[in-house]
């Protein structure tokens, strides 16, 4: 992939919290009810651990004074009776939630695939392979936790710190201020010691970074560094990165672990010293005993979200900084497909539909005609790599091009099937703008072997109707066996049935290569894009594969990246490309009469021999 | 999971010290329950405010010991966790650089780097997690238990119903969600496919139209990864509620049989309050073991993983007293016979061959006719069989490995850059080559004329695996450097494939001209990178089939004449 640009730590903190989480939100629409009742169950757990906390005082004062045996078996009853409607309510309410955290991520990653399908070839040269798994995995995987769980925690833990503080207010007043000014004492050290860990969480990030790119590299590399003798240096360096790795995680976690016993123990400082203060006022007998009980379970109680919600703090910002990741790929731009030609059926012959002024519309055969006019193009707008590229292409006519690598023959064949959008000039297909044609109509009407097989999971048969998924198991076994695959495939374990595993690993290159041209000979298209294989194809299949593509050319119009003298000494028009111009053009004898860079080509081998 | 203990070894002191500490802050966090119970029935009962503070300034007391502990005890537990998941990985780093190549083949690279990454990095919060749960949990209850008993040692025989129900309910849930569990990540694990998929092939689904039938197929992958996942959620989710039922069901059960107690006087109001601590505590320590279950659960897979690559070892083995120099670049096959591992089928038989040095060979020959196995045992990659064979007229296996390889060069087939730049991927060959060396050797391999063109010539960034080089470059530079070497003996693997004719000659030139003192030994697809060898090996299926020049295997080799016929209609460019 080119341009690796995600080689730093990524990005941990969102960039605009408020955007996100609106973003995110929407998503729920879908599905109001689940998140609606998902939080009045969450609130009415809460609230009824809250209610049968506040049973612990009455229940206690009883037995303390004139002790009523009724009401304690009624007291103990409505506990039974909560404690029910706690657990059901808890249930249901992380239930939904979990639910609804499913049902968005399960959205989020439909939408997020549709889109990748839709979105143009070079976007993909951009951004590596790597990257966008990371977000597809990772990132979604991060959002889902935090849906399911961080949203109801923050949910509980606002409900129970308001709801406690109620009871408390009712309690005593000047307990409940006590308390406060204890909690705010402890939310300064929380966020003194979260600034310190945010900060040491990031260093880790680029730590971590930094050695999986290295072990990456070097796994990769493995055998070339058997080969140089390179393992002490490799060693080293890896060691040096492994330590920095260590101290930077030790430092992060620490701080991160830190925060339980801090929190836990400053609580229960908390509650001494409002059991101090409790004990006065009950001996002043301005507060009952159970009062007190109730008090400073409340006083726990208080404490207890504080000390989650901090816990929660990192991985719910580094889920936003996820989804905002997410939202990106999401909002990049798909292919522009505004074509309003179309492809018709029309006297048993396909047809472009053209339309004109007034409603009306122009129908013009299907005929394989290609003409480029001025062709401008780059990748990139300050790289030119085609420029001024006049070439047509008769209907059924092959033409081959011919260049050293890096000349632009492959980028030429990437822009009739608009992969790429071109810069200045103009290709017309059958008289019309390619950028006129619905895109989708464009592409069915042509078929690309490329040097690079690349196979889906599935059998073998599955793999051919690619390229027509209605064809039918005949035709399928007719395109094989036009693409000189039959013979193989009939020698494989299951025939068309076997199963290949992801990437056809368990074929060889040159069988993938056949099956690659058995796949286009299946969409039997007008236009025929090939790029020939080089070399890692023994002499045998060699054969057999170029058979392949000569029938599969027959009769099409044929674009091909030409390696072999037999394709292109029958081509109807060689194109030598260098630097991105065609500096030579014309059939096999005129080119070799005109003795000018085509024919030093050819002499090259000439002179080897 | 055992089998890594020792690796805890350099940070013992903190593995040791880390739940230590965390049992103190464990008592300290115990005590203070039952000193409030004190402050409740007897500093309020008698009125002493007095004694209400004094309890109160030790429980303030103690909580900040507890603080103290815990804190230092958790760096110390962080110390120890990825210090534990940094030495294996070390470790692990470093068995793999010992590796031969048949090992490297057994290990896929993904899989050696999932190793390294995800794997180690799990044990690390393992241990760092074992080092605090496992020791936390059970002291806590332990301690909370004691409490309890000497509290009410009678009331405290609820737990005998408590405990055992819940560890029972505990388990049950777990052992019903195991399963499911695993079935999610295998469905995790088709979802991940089908994007990786799509992301390698993305041409092709797109130039024939396929956008719909993909995300169909994703559609179906996804949907059955929900639907597992709720499954998976919906049983979990009923840990929280039976806690919850079983806690708060002692506590009822705790209220009715200690309130009548407290009624009759034999117990004190305040001690109820703090029974009632004890037991959430109880409780609550008993998820925690269960979470930490889990974890080790998690945990143990990636063990397993990295006990596998421990376990592996490399075959090749160096002579004690190896020999340190190579006379010459001579090769000689005695006999040689060679199988890779696992495969009953050998890839080379009864191989006799001498070359002399200096000699330029080449090797052709269809896939699988096992021409790269034949070079590579010659820097000792694998080793022979049956046979021997020798350089310099010593027997391989004699040589130190170091002065073997760095002597005979390999180009390997599939080959790569390391990120960095030109200069510092060309020392890779040698560390102290010099400016001009580099130059030298570039010019060699007819990569100076586009190195030449960038403005910072040998500053020029390399990206990882040398993306930003075009299949011929890469080749022009990586033959550069094996040329930096300075070997006795070059091996280039169809090293040669995506360069140009034109160039390939050049080079094949520079190599019959100006490094004619080396040994060279080329594999070639095509006949064009090899008819000027002094000598022509041609093989099929394992065994050398004809040997000569050019002109001698065109008039008696007819494989030979098959593959020439064929590459006649050859190589334009």
């Amino acid at each position: 992939m080119k341009g690796n640009e995600m080689k730093g730590p990524k990005q941990l903190k969102p960039q605009d919290t408020k955007k996100t989480l609106l973003r995110l939100f929407s998503y729920f629409k879908f599905n109001k009810i689940l998140l609606i009742s998902g939080i009045l169950f969450i609130i009415l757990s809460s609230v009824a651990e809250i209610g049968i906390n506040a049973m612990l005082s009455p229940v206690i004062d009883t037995l303390v004074g004139d002790f009523n045996s009724n009401r304690f078996i009624m007291y103990l009853a409505i506990m039974g009776i909560l404690v029910l409607a706690i657990a059901l309510s808890q249930y249901i309410g992380n239930l939904f939630m979990a639910k609804l955290a499913q049902k968005t991520v399960h959205k989020i990653r439909e939408e997020m695939f549709s889109h990748m399908e839709k979105l143009p070839v070079s976007y993909f040269d951009k951004h590596s392979h790597g990257e966008l798994m990371s977000t597809f995995t990772n990132d979604v995987d991060m959002l889902n936790q935090s849906l399911e769980q961080s949203v109801s925690q923050v949910l509980i833990s606002i409900v129970t710190v308001v709801g406690t503080f109620a009871m408390m207010l009712i309690l005593s007043p000047i307990m409940t201020i006590a308390v406060a000014v204890m909690l705010a004492l402890m939310l300064l050290v929380v966020k003194n010691i979260g600034q310190k860990s945010s900060k040491n969480f990031r260093n880790q990030q680029t730590a971590i970074a930094g050695m999986n790119g290295y072990i990456e590299e070097m796994m990769s590399g493995q055998k070339v560094v058997k080969v140089f003798n390179y393992e002490d240096r490799a060693i080293e360096s890896f060691n040096e990165k492994n330590e920095e790795l260590r101290k930077a995680s030790t430092q992060a976690s620490t701080f991160g672990v830190m925060l339980m016993p801090i929190m836990g123990n400053l609580s229960f400082v908390k509650y001494a010293v409002i059991s101090m203060l409790g004990a006065y006022l009950v001996m002043k007998s301005r507060f009952s005993i159970g009062n007190l009980a109730s008090f400073l379970q409340y006083t726990r109680t208080i404490s207890r979200p504080i000390t989650q919600v901090s816990n929660q703090l990192n991985t719910l910002f580094a889920a936003l900084a996820g989804a905002e990741r997410i939202f990106k790929v999401l909002d990049e731009k798909i292919e522009v497909d505004n074509g309003d030609v179309t492809l018709v059926n029309e006297l048993k012959d396909l047809h472009w539909r053209v339309p004109t002024t007034g409603g009306k519309f122009e129908l013009v055969p299907l005929k394989g005609d290609i003409t480029f006019k001025d062709v401008d193009f780059g990748y990139a707008p300050d790289k030119q790599v085609l420029k001024k590229v006049n070439l047509y292409a008769k209907p059924g006519q092959k033409i081959a091009f011919v260049g050293s690598t890096g000349a632009g023959k492959t980028t030429i064949t990437n822009l009739i099937n608009r992969f790429y959008e071109i810069n200045d000039g103009s290709i017309l297909y059958d008289g019309i703008d390619i950028k006129r044609i619905n895109k989708f109509d464009l592409r069915s009407t042509m078929s690309i072997v490329l040097q690079d097989v690349h196979l889906f999971e599935g059998t073998v048969a599955d793999n051919i109707r690619y390229g027509r998924l209605e064809a039918t198991d005949e035709e399928v076994k007719a395109a094989a066996k036009l693409a000189n695959a039959h013979y193989f495939i009939k020698h494989l374990p299951e025939g068309y049935n076997t199963i290949l595993t992801a990437d056809g690993q368990n074929l060889s290159q040159g069988e993938r290569q056949l099956l690659s041209i058995a796949r286009a000979a299946v969409a039997d298209p007008t236009i025929l894009i090939l790029d020939e294989a080089t070399s890692s194809v023994d002499t045998r299949t060699e054969k057999l594969i170029s058979e392949g593509m000569d029938k599969l050319m027959s009769g099409r119009t044929t674009f091909v990246i030409a390696h072999r003298l037999s394709t292109v000494r029958d081509s109807n028009a060689i194109m030598v490309l260098e630097q991105g111009e065609i500096i030579e053009r014309g059939d096999h004898d005129e080119l070799m009469n005109q003795k000018g860079r085509y024919y030093s080509l050819n002499a090259g081998v000439v002179e080897l021999e | 999971m055992r089998k890594l203990l020792p690796f805890m070894k350099k940070y013992m002191r903190y593995a040791i010290l880390c739940p230590i500490l965390m049992v103190l802050e464990v008592i300290a966090d115990i005590a203070i329950p039952y000193l409030m119970s004190l402050i409740v029935d007897v500093g309020i009962a008698n009125r002493d405010i007095n004694y209400v503070i004094k309890i109160g300034s030790i429980m303030i007391f103690a909580a900040l010991l507890g603080m103290t502990f815990g804190i230092i005890s958790s760096y110390y537990g962080a110390t120890a966790g990825f210090g534990f998941s940094a030495e294996i990985r070390k470790t692990v780093f470093k068995k793999v650089q010992s590796y031969s190549f048949s090992n490297l083949d057994k290990f896929s690279v993904s899989s050696l780097i999932t190793r390294l990454t995800n794997d180690c990095n799990m044990l690390g919060q393992v241990a760092m997690m074992s080092l605090r749960m496992a020791v936390r949990a059970p002291f806590m209850m332990i301690f909370a238990l004691i409490m309890a008993l000497s509290i009410n040692a009678p009331l405290a025989s609820v737990f005998m119903i408590a405990i055992p129900v819940t560890v029972v309910l505990l388990g049950i849930i777990m052992v019903k969600a195991r399963p499911i569990f695993i079935k999610m990540q295998s469905r995790v694990d088709r979802v991940n496919a089908i994007i990786q998929e799509n992301l390698i092939g993305i041409r092709v689904v797109k130039s024939f139209n396929r956008q719909t039938h993909e995300e169909n197929r994703f559609k179906e992958r996804n949907d059955s990864l929900r639907d597992t996942a709720l499954k998976a959620i919906s049983t979990i989710m009923f840990l929280f509620p039976v806690l919850t039922i079983v806690t708060y069901a002692t506590i009822i059960a705790v209220l009715w049989f200690g309130g009548k107690q407290v009624v009759s006087g034999s117990m004190g109001s305040g001690e109820l309050v703090s029974f009632i601590t004890y037991i959430t505590q109880i409780l609550m320590s008993l998820m925690m073991l269960s979470f930490f279950f889990m974890q080790l659960l998690r945990g143990s897979a990636s063990a397993a993983r990295i006990v596998e690559v421990l376990e592996t070892d490399s075959e090749i083995l160096e002579d004690v007293n190896p020999v340190t120099e190579i006379k010459n670049g001579s090769v000689s096959f005695n006999n040689v016979s060679f199988a890779y591992p696992l495969s009953a089928e050998k890839a080379l038989k009864n191989i006799n061959l001498e070359i002399k040095p200096g000699e330029t060979i080449g090797i052709i020959g269809s896939t699988g006719s096992s021409k790269s196995t034949l070079v590579q045992l010659i820097p000792r990659l694998y080793d022979a069989s049956e046979g021997s064979v020798s350089v310099g007229g010593v027997n391989v296996k004699k040589y130190n490995i170091k002065t073997l390889r760095d002597k005979v060069a390999f180009v390997l087939q599939k080959n790569v850059l390391f990120s960095g730049t030109i200069r510092e991927n060309m020392k890779w060959g040698n560390e102290n080559a010099t400016d001009e060396q580099i130059i030298n050797a570039l010019k060699q391999s007819q990569a100076w004329e586009f190195v030449s063109k960038y403005n910072d010539t040998l500053d020029y960034k390399v990206e990882q695996g040398g993306d930003n080089f075009s299949g011929g470059q890469k080749q022009r530079l990586t033959i550069a450097r094996a040329l930096i070497k300075s070997p006795k003996i070059i091996i280039l693997d169809d090293s040669t494939s995506a360069v140009d004719i034109t160039t390939d000659a050049k080079i094949q030139r520079t190599f019959k001209e100006e490094l004619e003192d080396i040994t060279t030994i080329i594999i070639a697809q095509r006949i064009s990178s090899i008819q000027h060898s002094d000598r022509i090996l041609v093989m099929n299926e394992g065994e050398i089939v004809s040997i000569g020049s050019h002109e001698e295997l065109m008039i008696n080799s007819p494989i030979y004449n098959e593959i020439y016929e064929s590459q006649q209609k050859g190589v334009v460019g």
